[in-house]
């Protein structure tokens, strides 16, 4: 560079920075300027000597010998009935200083609780594959560590509303990633904003929280029932870190319809099966250092990919299965990667919901694919299968934090998840699935409803993540949305070659296109959803209703370590006109 | 430590070799070791030299990062784009924070372009902000610079934009060597938004 070239940068760098503080521009002012575009001609170009650009990922885990253990399967937390710790439960904080701070339930008239949770966050001691330490994990409950998952579940039931205590008890001077503050997300659940367990909600060890979840139907449209939910920790800045260390769980929900019986004689009844055949396979991806010990790169900006895939908490297990039908309940908690899985033999099984809701119709199907939070039950008939052995396998190459490669492995290579060992015939007594077995009708899709279209654009802009130019203050409302309104949102990814799972806290909606392509009857997406799988350069337009509570929500992407660098925006749900 | 972080520390430690006078090669090589903490980055930060805008000379580690609540960011005084932004809010974050800024809360930013932001500059650039004391403009050669940089997981996944100076990184990574808390958010954020991200990292007194 030449001499002159360097003084005259120096000099217009100093002017703009003068100019910008003298004139005390906000955030706001600077891109309406177009002060925020990169350009002008201030730098050089040439940067500096890069190597290969592939920050960490210098951790591979130890060998670890597959399929050794029984995969735990999860338990239901039985909750307590006693008039006693029922009459307990208020909707305002109560005088017990240890309780936390939060707005009073709302509706809480004619939903009081019937049920009543005690969750106890704090370490525990478990050790996810032989090969591997005994380490401490978060979880939200004790349990048997040589049968059940340390994952907790709930299974719940519409009309039947419940309150989770949620105790803080990890440890306040803990060292290590991972904060011990924390807010339990329900995830898609239809609660208010005081018991949503928004990420700048979190309070502290010592403390407590109670979370009102009144299984009421959105808008009392049975039709907007919910099946498979789960709970994770969601703490600001620290969602990825806390969720990694454990803090997990599935809540199951089930209705009328969707009785969880398998031999219900209600003829409206689903009978999708059910008690020991209806299976929660909640997936995680994690790498693990050289002494066994789950490790998370604290210095990561993109997306944490690890090298071993756990089910229910162990490091690819077995399962002995019975030669009849399964619900399994596929779940993804991330923190990164995305899926798509088939079966080793190639069998082909129908999905029943997207996003833990079901489909209007199952869809026959020799593969799904999942984003970091999404969920699809599947029900997989085993009785016809030959071999003994099959495997869960994910065939989506996956290498970094952008998203996946869109190359698809072979089901030799790619990785087996789960070994399924297959045992007898047995009884069967659950419906036998066809195309035209009703499961839940979709809502209808009214334009008149409809008060406002928003566009919702995700950016990348100096590493750094911006919503519709905007960076995320928890004090800056976005959008305000009128309650008993519908809206239109498109929502678009412009951040590259990046893909992003993208989450709407509260209400589910339904996707209308994709890049402008209508989703036709049959296809899996014609369902509904909370979790937008987001490929590069595309835009989604969904339609969202919102109803029965106000208060603040999260758009955010699941990529939890995106979202832990304020991959986030702020939409209330109100009572006055939307803005 | 794995084996292929020790060599690249090796490597480089050749280059920043000798520029601390009674610093033996040994202190260079060694990444810093902090406690030890359950899965988390282990000698995760170079103890590479920095050379401050107060002409004051510091390993990375052992001088700026043991035991303290730290705020690190990359920025260049020639940037028009975020870094005048990300410095205003950084000043203000900083005067949010108080007397505990320089007590047990210290920020660095640090230059991505050494060879043009020499001492006098960066100085200029502080005092252009009203930086208060606390807070530390520093300057590396440019391959530790590059290494501390890669360290501190400020690299874009696209080459292209992260060979160019103008697309940097303009995040903020606030932690507590302490207790290996380590957080970021946009280094252009709110200041209230960064100064609540910096609240996190002390470690809670129960009431």
């Amino acid at each position: 560079m030449v001499r002159h070239d360097i003084e005259s940068q120096r000099e217009r760098a100093r002017l703009n920075r003068m100019e910008i503080i003298d004139a005390k521009l906000s955030r706001r002012e600077m891109m309406k300027y177009g002060l925020l575009t990169a350009g002008g001609a201030l730098v050089a170009k040439s940067g500096l000597s890069i190597r290969a650009a592939s920050a960490g990922g210098a951790v591979t885990s130890p060998a670890t010998t597959p399929f050794i253990e029984p995969m735990r399967v999860l338990t239901p937390h039985s909750g307590s009935r006693l008039q006693d710790d029922l009459d307990h439960c208020t909707a305002t904080v109560s005088d017990d200083p240890k309780e936390a701070a939060r707005a009073a339930h709302q509706l809480w008239k004619g939903n009081e609780p019937q049920v009543v949770y005690n969750f106890t966050q704090k370490p525990r001691l478990y050790r996810p594959h032989p090969k591997l330490a005994e380490q401490n994990i978060w979880t939200f409950r004790d349990f048997n560590k040589d049968t059940e998952s340390p994952l907790t579940m709930i299974h719940a039931r519409y009309g039947e509303p419940s309150m989770v205590y949620s105790h803080n008890e990890l440890p306040a001077n803990h060292k290590g990633y991972g904060n011990p503050m924390v807010t339990t997300h329900l995830h898609n659940a239809h609660n208010a904003s005081e018991s949503d367990g928004n990420p700048t909600d979190y309070f502290g060890p010592g403390s407590y929280k109670t979370f009102h979840y009144p299984n009421m139907y959105a808008g009392g449209d049975e039709r907007e029932a919910l099946g498979f939910l789960w709970f994770h920790d969601h703490c600001m800045d620290y969602t990825s870190q806390n969720v990694y260390r454990g803090l997990v769980g599935t809540y199951l929900l089930f209705d009328r319809y969707d009785s969880g019986n398998e031999e219900d004689t209600d003829s409206k009844a689903i009978r999708l099966p059910s008690g020991k055949y209806d299976v929660p396979l909640v997936i995680e991806n994690k790498v693990y250092d050289k002494n066994g010990v789950a490790y998370f790169d604290l210095f990561n900006l993109d997306g944490i990919i690890g090298d071993k895939f756990l089910v229910n908490g162990n490091v690819q297990p077995y399962f002995e299965v019975d030669r009849r039908r399964y619900r399994f309940r596929l779940l993804n908690t991330g923190p990164s990667r995305f899926y798509q899985f088939k079966f080793s033999n190639g069998m082909k099984f129908w999905q029943v919901s997207n996003d833990g809701n079901l489909l209007p119709f199952p869809i026959e199907r020799d593969s799904v694919s999942m984003s970091v939070a999404e969920r699809m039950d599947i029900v997989v008939d085993f009785s016809g299968v030959t071999d003994n052995i099959v495997y869960l396998v994910n065939v989506l190459e996956h290498k970094d934090g952008t998203g996946p490669t869109g190359k698809i492995l072979s089901t030799g290579v790619g990785d087996k998840i789960l070994q399924f060992r297959l045992g007898a015939k047995v009884t069967d007594n659950s419906r036998v699935l066809t195309k035209t077995t009703e499961l839940r009708r979709l809502p209808d899709i009214n334009m008149s409803e409809v008060k406002k279209e928003r566009n919702w654009t995700f950016n990348r802009r100096n590493g750094a993540w911006v919503v519709n130019g905007e960076l995320f203050n928890r004090n800056v409302v976005n959008a305000r949305c009128q309650k008993n309104t519908a809206e239109i949102w498109n929502i678009t990814n412009a951040s590259g070659g990046w893909s992003h799972p993208i989450h709407m806290h509260y209400e589910e909606f339904q996707i209308l296109s994709r890049n402008g392509v209508p989703i036709k009857d049959g296809d899996p997406e014609k369902s509904r959803k909370d979790v937008i799988w987001l490929h590069p350069n595309e835009t989604v337009k969904i339609f969202v209703r919102f109803r029965d509570f106000t208060g603040k929500y999260p758009l955010h992407c699941h990529n939890v370590v995106h979202e832990d660098h304020a991959m986030m925006a702020r939409y209330d749900v109100v009572d006055d006109a939307s803005s | 430590m794995d084996m292929r972080r020790r060599q690249f520390l090796v490597s480089s430690a050749v280059i920043v070799g000798g520029v601390l006078l009674g610093t033996t090669m040994a202190d260079l090589i060694a990444p810093a070791e902090g406690e030890s903490f359950d899965g988390s980055p282990d000698g995760r930060f170079p103890n590479i030299v920095l050379h401050g805008h107060d002409g004051g000379a510091y390993r990375f580690y052992d001088d700026l990062i043991r035991d303290k609540i730290v705020l690190i960011n990359m920025f260049f005084t020639g940037c028009g784009d975020i870094c005048p932004l990300s410095t205003q809010h950084l000043v203000q974050a900083q005067e949010m924070l108080g007397d505990r800024v320089g007590r047990d809360i210290f920020m660095y930013s640090i230059t991505l372009n050494p060879e043009l932001d020499t001492e006098p500059v960066i100085r200029d650039y502080a005092e252009t902000y009203g930086v208060g004391p606390g807070w530390l403009f520093l300057r590396a050669s440019r391959d530790d610079t590059e290494l501390l940089r890669r360290a501190l997981g400020f690299v874009d996944p696209d080459p292209a934009l992260d060979a160019d100076l103008e697309t940097h990184i303009g995040v903020v990574k606030f932690g507590n060597d302490a207790i290996g808390r380590w957080g970021a958010c946009p280094s252009f954020a709110d200041a209230e938004e960064i100064v609540a991200g910096v609240r996190t990292l002390d470690p809670i007194k129960r009431t």
